[in-house]
């Protein structure tokens, strides 16, 4: 294979960007002096805002996808995903800007670049090594960003839960990668899937299986789907509020892009190992896991009294929505490939908005409390009109994205003769709406002692409420754009099944 | 001469399975890392065990798999004792049932 840097470049062009970034941000961590130093995290952002761009300048091209070596793949699924990714970067600079404790610290935003570094890897790799590095590049940061406040018990706490229960999930899944490598004796990902449908493994179901179950683990914990969603609540809370923005988001984003192209590419349709469908048992593991975690996160959330773990308890269900579309890969349909991804997409502005909201007020009254939340409303009335719109995205009340993405996610449960399992999404969220509007209850009705203290919202802080209600709004009111290249993205996903003949799209 | 694929195997799941048990046993969190790594060494004897009885001989690919593997254990690792020295610092204890604080 001949190896032409300029041409396998745009295959990692953010990536690369991403790498000078994080230079210039530890030059200019060492440089600057005084208020100087507020421009580290803008510079963050429009760095970050601007690399968003480079996956929808450089368009890939049709045909082979694999560059690199076969280490990573460049397609329309890649690019959705790491612009999602970046995009996620860039506000939560802006969140952290936003806070005193941040706002200065120059090693904060550089293991921000860095992590969100791995998750663009995540998102397009094409071969066991990557996906290990690129899944280790997004993690190791988190776990130094959530202890960053090495003083506080609460922070360094959740820090060693997230570290401990992380390691373990990550070595279940690499012995899982290890099986693979075994079966098929190469570690790129579609020449596994060739082997697979060769049917050389015609006689070891059980091995596949278990190799299926150990990689499944390890993506149930990183996308915090019950039941391996422990750390979730205690990490959520006890990290500083832009981390947890950060987890929330991109992390998650990546390792659903990771998910859907290892449950299309390395076990797809059609392949009969031991008289079975390999398919029918991770759609049934993805299905079991759908159900449990939007009813577990969903009826857990409803007695918290902490915003931000009930915010985990929301995240754990919302990652059960998410898993109605994985589930719907089933019937390989673009839609089901393209809901998770519209899904995310919408998800990723509108937990930002929605943390970023949580992270100013906590900012001026230093309170996590839903309780305190009380009078938002008379304190600071765009502040509760964007965490009210932030919250009925969730909820899925048009004109808010939610609304569109459930909708989307559902649509494809239907096409996957998955009515049932749509109805489940349905009812939950039925559920889910009366804690976010007790939310939205307490900051319009409920009245506090400080009815008459305004809350200041700094500039960073602005520009992060327009940007992520904005894109909450549109995304809600013209869904189109992004829902047809997400289409895109998964009939590229879809080309390389086919490519075995396992497949008929 | 060189033992069966399937003994080197066992050995890795062996392995595997008391690190498995160590992390869900054991209270002090150094000895849970210290798991975690048996845990990763299993999968390094698994990778390197497949790539000698593989039929893809000259490929080394297996090799580079273990060396990253092993790399990435070192970087986890050096993380882990730091966040561990953190948490000795703010509670003078590594217990895991000591940290306690978040619940629900």
């Amino acid at each position: 294979m001949e190896f032409n840097f300029l041409d396998s470049l745009p295959a990692i062009a953010p990536e690369f960007g991403l790498l000078i970034l994080a230079i210039v941000v530890l030059a200019l961590d060492l440089y600057l002096r005084g208020d100087k130093r507020d421009n580290i995290a803008y510079v963050t952002f429009f760095g970050m805002a601007a690399l968003a761009l480079t996956p929808i300048i450089w368009q890939p091209e049709a045909g082979s996808t694999e560059y690199w070596g076969g280490m990573v793949r460049h397609d329309s699924l890649a690019q959705i995903f790491k612009v999602m990714v970046l995009l996620a970067g860039a506000i939560t600079a802006l969140i952290a800007a936003s806070t005193r404790e941040f706002a200065q610290k120059g090693e904060f935003y550089l293991i921000i670049i860095v992590s969100a570094l791995g998750a663009c890897l995540m998102s397009a790799s094409a071969d066991l090594i990557m996906v290990f590095i690129a899944l280790e590049t997004t993690s190791i940061p988190l776990y130094v960003l959530v202890a960053f406040r090495r003083e506080d018990k609460l922070s360094v706490e959740s820090s060693m839960k997230y570290f401990l229960f992380g390691s373990f999930a990550s070595a279940v899944m690499l012995y899982g990668f290890s099986f693979l490598y075994g079966f098929a004796g190469t570690t790129n990902l579609s020449a596994i899937a060739a082997h697979m449908a060769s049917g050389a493994m015609a006689d070891n179901l059980a091995p596949v299986l278990v190799a299926m179950v150990l990689i499944f683990v390890g993506f149930g914990f990183k996308i915090s789907a019950v039941p391996f969603h422990f750390w979730t609540p205690d990490v959520y809370e006890g990290a500083p509020t832009p981390v947890t923005a950060f987890i929330s988001v991109a992390s998650k984003a990546g390792s659903f892009a990771l998910l859907m192209r290892f449950l299309v590419e390395v076990f797809p349709q059609g392949i009969v190992i031991g008289g079975q469908q390999v398919e029918e048992f991770w759609v049934g593991l993805v299905i079991a896991s759908a159900v449990i975690s939007m009813t577990v996160g969903n009826v857990l959330a409803l007695s918290q009294k902490n915003i931000k773990r009930l915010l985990a308890y929301s995240s754990i269900a919302q990652a059960g929505y998410v898993l109605i579309g994985v589930a719907a890969l089933q019937a390989a349909t673009a839609q089901s490939v393209a809901s998770v991804s519209y899904y995310l997409f919408m998800y990723t502005f509108t937990n930002l908005l929605v943390f970023g909201v949580v992270a100013l007020f906590t900012e001026s009254t230093g309170s996590e409390t839903i309780a305190d939340l009380a009078g938002l409303s008379r304190r600071n009335p765009l502040l509760a009109l964007s965490m009210t719109i932030g919250l009925l995205s969730l909820a899925g009340i048009p004109p808010a994205a939610g609304f569109i993405g459930k909708f989307f996610l559902f649509q494809a449960a239907v096409e996957a003769n998955l009515e049932w399992l749509a109805m489940v999404g349905v009812l939950n969220a039925i559920v889910a709406l009366y804690y976010y509007l007790v939310v939205i209850k307490i900051m319009y009705v409920d009245r506090s002692e400080d009815d008459d203290k305004p809350i200041a919202v700094s500039v960073p802080g602005r520009m992060m409420l327009a940007i992520t209600v904005t894109a909450t709004l549109i995304l809600g009111i013209i869904p189109g754009p992004v829902f047809d290249w997400a289409l895109e993205g998964a009939s590229a996903l879809f080309e390389v099944a086919a490519a075995f003949g396992t497949l008929v799209f | 001469m060189i033992p069966p694929l399937w003994m080197f195997l066992t050995v890795a799941a062996a392995l595997f399975s008391i690190g498995a048990f160590g992390v869900l046993a054991r209270k002090n969190a150094v000895a849970v890392l210290m798991s975690v790594e048996l845990m990763l060494n299993a999968v390094n004897i698994n990778l390197v065990a497949f790539w000698r009885f593989g039929e893809t001989a000259p490929s080394v690919i297996g090799q580079s798999f273990a060396a990253f593997v092993l790399v990435i254990a070192a970087a986890e690792a050096a993380v882990g004792l730091a966040i561990i020295i953190a948490i000795y610092r703010t509670r003078q204890s590594v217990v895991v049932d000591d940290v306690d604080m978040l619940k629900w």
